[in-house]
This record gives structure tokens, sequence and C-alpha cells, in this order.
């Protein structure tokens, strides 16, 4: 149960996030991407991800990720609300290590995926979507 | 803001509209760009302008051909087209009873394939009475004169659902709305409003999509607002957006109040809109930003 | 509208141990618990939160869904058909419900 205490506390962490976006942001970014990989090191590349340079409309921006000899990849908004997109893995009966969705980006960021390897290992590589401001936002 | 002087008013109105435009680069519609709907059904995109409805138009461009690559690529496959979800529950309404009389749409017209074929394409129209109606006004008259039925809210999930069906059934075809006879006195209506600068920012429906068409406002690119694509699945809603919403919508974007969704002035709009599209091919359901 | 429909896409056919690409598509909010009523109260989050597909009982693909997955959720993969058997779809709501959907394929 939540003392009056707690919830003071966590009032006050709400307010930093919403005083100190940018630093709150990639705060919680590294946080997310440490709890997934324990902290282990990334290799850059070997994961490839499509998606537009510029999205119509940061409601529905189509992305695909693929890695080659992955079990499992996930992907990680760095300028939304919250990091996590999704994690996506790949059992015995799948024919390649890809995804292809539809997520949601708040502004224009870098979307990161990170591959984990038969072996263990991570690879990662980011993208940059720019999200346009459309001007007639009925 | 009210309380301006006319004058006033009117300098802090053009400055918006030059500060919507700053920096407009030119955005053409991609004219190369071909609709095809699965590999199979060609949509015409371009149509030729002509003296009396669009004097000022070189050409009648969709709404498509200005849209970017990954959001025209969503339309051209039924699969990820997400408006096909509306229409499969447009289908599956056609064919649900419902109301005192108990019978379906189907019980009296069929087969919708056939018997709604072209409907859409002819939207709005002159009803038996000399009234202009949309399609959603004969659906409701539908449900209420003939089934006993509650009518549908304009743009209800039922409502945008059943004329994503109908639409459905005339995609391809060419958009032929009639303008002349007892539907003459509503396209002048309709031209009149086009034409009529609306709200603080005292703008007209021919002020971006007449004037400024391929240009951006802010970061969008100002299409000529044909509705030949309408219902249409919009990303930001993540649903379907009928052609009096979108009408709202831009008139609220001007800081007006803005007319009903079914008002006398949205169906003369409607028709007045739909004919600088004829020969437009009916999209049924598009996909719009 | 609140029906619940998954549409599923299959090749129309393939040959014993190709990889076939399969497409998902399923109308569903995902409510990311962000957004206010026009009361401002927030509405609550309610997304699909897993989604998974078998073949013939196998795991083709597991996905962890979070609020950032757009409405109307859509996933395309790639999935080893040894032989022809019978896909299973399976969609798992914050409200504790379970949609699925089964396919049959057949190889050539």
């Amino acid at each position: 149960m939540l003392t009056r205490r707690d919830t003071f506390a966590i009032g006050l962490g709400a307010s930093a996030v919403a005083l100190l976006p940018a630093t709150a942001f990639a705060d919680a970014v590294e946080d997310w991407i440490t709890a997934y990989t324990g902290g282990a090191a990334m290799e850059e590349g070997g994961v490839t991800i499509t998606a537009p340079e510029i999205a119509e409309n940061g409601n529905t921006v189509p992305v695909s990720v693929s890695a080659e000899g992955a079990t499992e990849i996930v992907l990680v908004a760095t300028g939304n609300p919250t990091p996590g997109l999704g994690r996506f893995t790949f059992g015995p009966g799948s024919g390649a290590p890809m995804i292809a969705t539809r997520i949601r980006l708040g502004r224009t960021q870098d979307v990161v995926a990170i591959a984990k390897m038969a072996d263990g290992t991570f690879k990662t590589t980011r993208v940059e979507v720019k999200v346009t401001i459309g001007g007639c936002g009925g | 803001m009210q309380h301006l002087k006319p004058a006033r008013s009117l300098a802090l109105a053009s400055a918006c509209v030059a500060a919507l435009w700053s920096g407009a680069a030119l955005a053409d519609p991609d004219l190369t760009a071909d609709l095809v709907i699965d590999g199979e059904l060609h949509i015409v995109t371009r149509a030729p302008s002509d003296d009396i409805i669009t004097p000022n138009l070189p050409e009648r461009y969709s709404g498509w051909l200005f849209r970017s690559e990954d959001t025209r690529a969503m339309e051209m496959d039924d699969f990820e087209n997400p408006a096909m979800i509306a229409v499969e529950a447009g289908a599956e309404l056609w064919t649900t009873v419902d109301g005192t009389a108990g019978q379906s749409c189907q019980d009296c017209h069929g087969d919708a394939e056939e018997s709604m074929r072209g409907v859409r394409a002819m939207m709005p129209h002159v009803n038996e009475d000399g009234v202009l109606w949309s399609m959603e006004n004969y659906v409701n008259n539908c449900r209420t004169e003939r089934m006993g039925a509650e009518a549908w809210r304009w743009s209800g999930d039922e409502m945008t659902s059943m004329t994503s069906f109908l639409s459905l059934q005339s995609r391809g075809m060419p958009v032929a709305v009639q303008i002349d006879g007892p539907a003459a006195p509503y396209w002048e209506q309709g031209r009149e409003m086009y034409y009529t600068r609306y709200g603080q920012l005292e703008l007209s429906c021919a002020n971006c999509h007449e004037d400024s068409t391929g240009q951006m406002i802010r970061a969008d690119h100002l299409s000529q607002g044909q509705i030949s694509g309408f219902p249409t699945y919009r990303l930001k809603n993540a649903g379907i957006v009928s052609v009096h919403n979108r009408f709202r919508g831009c008139i609220r974007d001007t800081r007006a109040e803005t007319f009903a969704e079914g008002s006398d002035e949205f169906r003369a709009l409607e028709l007045y809109v739909a004919s600088r599209g004829i020969g437009l091919g009916v999209e049924g359901v598009s996909v719009r930003p | 509208m609140t029906d619940v429909r998954p549409r599923i896409r299959l090749p129309r056919s393939a040959s014993a141990g190709d990889s076939i690409t399969v497409k998902t598509l399923i109308n569903h909010d995902m409510e990311t618990g962000q957004r206010r009523n026009s009361a401002g109260e927030t509405i609550p989050r309610q997304i699909i939160n897993r989604f998974t597909c078998e073949f013939n009982g196998v795991m083709v693909i597991d996905v962890a869904m979070e609020p950032a997955i757009s409405a109307n959720p859509y996933m395309e993969f790639e999935a080893v058909v040894p032989e022809s058997g019978e896909f299973v779809f399976t969609w798992y709501d914050d409200n504790g419900e379970v949609y699925t959907a089964t396919e049959a394929f057949e190889v050539s």
C-alpha cells in the first residue's frame, strides 16, 4: 500500500519529469536499456531498422526491424513518455528474425533497436524519425 | 479578440496567414505515383479540370498524390489499409436485422455489390422531395422510415462503418455528382461557401485548397481538398473520418464556429466540393495522415 | 463497433519448409493511459499487451506490446511451415480478455 509520504515522493518525481523532460527522458531510456541488457556492452550495427525519415503523423509510424542471428529484438523510443515499444521473441517456428509493425512517436526522436543474439550478446542501432506537426490537426 | 477593431483584426489575420505560410517550400503533388489497389484495381487520381466548376485548377488531383510514400502504400493494400476493419463491420451491419420491422439492409437491397454499385459516386444527391441528401441521410432514412430503427449518429462508428462499406461498392468509379437541375441551387450555395472567408483567420476553403495547393501549411502539404477519398482512415484519429467531420475540422482551424455535421450548409458544401473532383476515382476508403 | 475482429493474411501457397510472410491486424484502441477525456479525467490504460503466433504448437513469435504500439495493431513476420497445419494467433487484452484466431495452411 502507498503511504502518504510515498505518494508525495511520486508526485515530486512526476513534477521533476515534467520540469526536466530531456534529461529525465535520457535517464529513463538509459535505465530501461540497462535493465534489458543487464548492463552488457552492445555492438553497434548488425541490426536494420526501416522507418520513414519524416513521419506524416506520429500516431501511426510504420517501422520494421531485422537482425540476422537474433533470438529477440526490443524497440525503444527515446522521446516518448515511456521508452518501451515492444519486445519481439522469435520462437523455433520463426522464419527470420524480423518484425514490421506501427508505432506511436510523440515527437521527433531516435528509435533504438537492440537485438539479443543466440550467444547472449547484444547488437544495437538507431534511426531518427522526424515527426511533423500537421497544419490541420483536425 | 472579438473586441478588436475591424482594421486591427484584419491586419492580425493577415499576419497569421503569413505565419502559416512562411517558409512555404513548393511541394507539388507526386504526379508520377500510380494508385493501384492490391496490384489489380487502378484508381484515377488525376482528372481534367474545366472552365465551369474548377476554372482555377490546372488539373484535379486526389489528396492521395500529396501524401508521403508510406501513407500512400497503406492505401494500396487492402490488408494494410486499417479502414478495411470498418468496411468489414459495415458488411456485417448490412445483413443485421434491426428495428421494429425486423429487417436488415439486405432484405430490401439484396447484394450490396450490385445494388449499391455507383451510389457513392453520385453522392450527395437530390432526393425525390427535392432535398439534397448525403449518403448518411439515405442510410438514416431507411433506418427510421423503413426499418423502424433508431437513426445513427452522423460520425458514429455504425454510420462510418456503413458509409465505408457502401463507398467500397463504388471503388474506382469516377465521381459523377449531379450539379444541374434540382441540384443547381445547392451547388450555388456550396460554391458561395467555398469562397467565403470564415473565422478569426478569415480563410476560405479556396485560400488554402485552391490558391495554395502544393504548398506547406506548417509541416503539412495542402492538397486540393478533394473528397473523392472519403470516408478516410486518418492516422491521427486511428479511425474513420466523414466528409462533414473534416469540414468541421477545417472551419474550426480558421477559428470559426463551425456548422453541424449533416447541416444544410455542409450538405451543400459537400456537393460543391464533390463536383470539384468529378472524374476522380472513388477511393472507397482512403488513408490520410 | 466494440467487436474485436482479427484479420490474418497468409500467402496462397508455399512448399514444405518454406518461410512465409504472415500479416495480422486487430481492431483495438490501444488506450495508452496518457489521454484525458473531455471532463479532464485520465482515461485508464487498456491495451493488448501480448501477441503470440504458433504453428502446429510451435512458437513462431511472442510479442510483449507497450502502449506505444499504434491503435489497430499490425504485425508482420516470417514463419516456417515444415508441413501442413494450423496457425493459432492470440492477443491478450489488459482487461483479461483473450482473442484467438486460427488459420489452416496447406503446403505443397
